[in-house]
């Protein structure tokens, strides 16, 4: 099997997504490959071998200095052509879903997504993936070859996958960046990092929402700090925004946006059916409301019968430790 | 400007479900056109009304029967609808539904290319890039504003890294979050007249694809089993004693949601 890790830089650092996906394709073989494709990208490459990668190929080049997939595209396809690599693995975020399926056409590659396992069985890669919000297990496999795959970052890390197998020196090798004129037809011409976040909550994985039960707008505030640090948006039940705490634009259920994130936070919602209409296609639904009669609970996998204000403070602790922590052992890796 | 909307059909899941203790009707098949679809043709009818002359067009790749649900998009303001009807089209993973949409569009020529955004752990999402790759057109998803400028249009989209500005020049492909516009609801008059717009229906093998380059047959991927989720279980409850934030976060972690 000769596998090759897509891995993505992101201000000016491999990210950790992208590490334990590395970690995963060494756990399935000794020797596998990495790609860092960037401006300036080349001192990266250490750090890809220390989370397992038997061989990094750097594309560094101007070129590939905006974070555009079609240039990239170009670049893995000719990789994996030359080197005759069997399989792709990416971590999924919004640019290497754009480059996984554009090189799956040009490669004439499967693709499989949203991946939370991958192993080898009896020589065959096999992967896994929840469908359906998370309530069917899908098993899938590949024709052919090459196979791509994109790897719910979630669901690989952050605990290390234990010593990589790596035989002799790994080694960092420059690599071309040849880019075909009509990639390079998209022009980036500013970025605001300070307007992240700004989803709609119709396109969330996952959504906080508060209601009536927050007492008052100041509520919200907390909600938004969870939100930030699971990387949620904001939702909001009708009382809450006819009162005012909140934007009628987050506004969960019939009368405002149907969602089905993956996960729901429902937070001093009672659950009226003008809601439940809105968000019971969830993948998980987690209730907290002081009331244990609350009609939420009756259709919420965990429901909490506690104090919003006691309770979201300590779990946006707990998920920044994570994050953090998440951040340090990746950054580590060896 | 010639724009074309990808819609895809599916299940209406906001009907009712079977209830397993009424054994009231499961109403899963009626058909409806994907909810962030029709953010893509609201803003496409925008952007036409905006040009002054144009077309918006339709393409669907589905069974016969999507054709009622294409009425709720017709009257959005869309001029009419390209249903490509499959024999054999079931069973079409990406590189397969790509060679479809790729062809009808090749049939089209439209300026501009519109995908309505999907979750990442749908398989659309990886769509609109694999269709851009096939055409040789520039790509830009997540798209949550788009205006048209002299040399195309400009674009911003929503990121991990935030909002990026993009220009791209014409025909390309867009991704457009749910964001960008809000569909009006339709009335039973717009609805009733969108029934009159020209439906065409055409097939698969009329667009030139060979019985090989579809369904199963056609496609890089396979299903092997379908089964439980593991970790989906009864419902837990808690009462807070200062323990229920590690008890929620223990949950989100072993559904590998953080």
């Amino acid at each position: 099997m000769r596998v090759l890790v897509y891995v993505e830089d992101r201000d000016g650092e491999p990210t950790a997504d992208s590490l334990a996906a590395v970690a995963k394709a060494a756990q399935l073989t000794g020797n596998a490959a990495a790609v860092l494709c960037g401006d300036r990208v080349t001192a990266l490459g250490p750090r890809v071998c220390a989370a397992g990668a038997a061989h990094v190929y750097v594309a560094d080049d101007p070129t590939l200095a905006a974070p555009l997939p079609q240039p990239r595209v170009d670049v893995l396809a000719a990789l994996v052509r030359q080197h005759e690599l069997d399989t792709v693995l990416f971590a999924t975020s919004s640019l290497t879903t754009d480059v996984a399926g554009a090189l799956a056409n040009r490669l004439q590659a499967g693709l499989n997504w949203d991946l939370v396992d991958l192993e080898l069985r009896g020589g065959e890669l096999a992967g896994r993936r929840l469908a359906l919000q998370d309530s069917v297990l899908v098993e899938v496999g590949w024709q052919g070859s090459p196979r791509l795959a994109l790897l719910r970052p979630a669901a690989f890390g952050p605990d290390p996958p234990g010593p990589a197998g790596v035989a002799g020196e790994p080694a960092v090798e420059a690599y071309p960046a040849v880019i075909e004129p009509w990639s390079a037809q998209v022009r980036l011409v500013e970025r605001r990092a300070e307007e992240a976040g700004a989803s709609s909550i119709g396109d969330a994985e996952l959504v906080v929402a508060g209601g009536r039960g927050l007492g008052g707008a100041h509520g919200f505030e907390l909600l938004e700090e969870l939100a930030d640090a699971l990387g949620a948006a904001v939702g909001a039940s009708l009382p809450a925004v006819e009162i005012g705490w909140y934007p009628r634009r987050a506004l969960v259920g019939q009368s405002g946006t149907s969602v089905a994130p993956r996960l729901y936070l429902a937070c001093g919602i009672s659950g009226a059916i003008q809601h439940k209409l809105g968000m019971q296609n969830a993948g998980t639904i987690v209730a907290i409301n002081t009331d244990p009669r609350a009609p939420i609970f009756d259709f919420a996998d965990l429901a909490v019968v506690g104090d919003v204000y006691e309770i979201v403070p300590d779990l946006t602790a707990l998920v920044r430790a994570r994050r953090q922590g998440s951040a340090d052992t990746k950054g580590d890796a060896r | 400007m010639k724009i074309a909307v990808c819609a895809k059909v599916v299940p209406d899941s906001s009907v009712a479900r079977l209830d397993p203790a009424t054994l009231r009707l499961d109403r899963a098949d009626e058909l409806r056109v994907n909810p962030p679809d029709l953010h893509a043709v609201a803003a496409a009818v925008r952007l036409r009304d905006e040009a002054g002359a144009g077309e918006v067009v339709l393409l669907t790749l589905g069974p016969a029967a999507s054709a009622d649900a294409l009425r709720h998009p017709l009257a959005l303001g869309a001029d009419r609808a390209l249903l490509v009807t499959g024999g054999g089209a079931a069973g079409s993973d990406l590189l397969a539904t790509t060679r479809v949409l790729a062809l009808a569009l090749g049939r089209e020529q439209p300026d501009l290319v519109l995908f309505g955004q999907q979750a990442a752990d749908s398989n659309g999402a990886v769509l609109w890039a694999a269709v851009a790759d096939r055409l040789r057109l520039p790509l830009a998803s997540r798209v949550v504003s788009v205006t048209v400028a002299p040399q195309g249009v400009a674009v911003s989209c929503s990121s991990e890294r935030g909002l990026e500005l993009c220009e791209l020049p014409l025909p390309c492909v867009l991704s457009v979050s749910t964001a960008i516009s809000e569909p009006p609801v339709p009335t039973f008059r717009e609805l009733k007249r969108a029934g009159a717009r020209p439906l065409e229906r055409i097939s698969a093998a009329e667009l030139g694809l060979e019985p090989d380059e579809l369904g199963e047959a056609g496609s890089g991927t396979r299903v092997l089993s379908l089964g439980a989720p593991p970790t989906r279980g009864e419902r837990r409850d808690v009462v807070d004693d200062g323990q229920a934030a590690a008890a929620i976060f223990d949950l989100l972690v072993a559904r590998s949601l953080i």
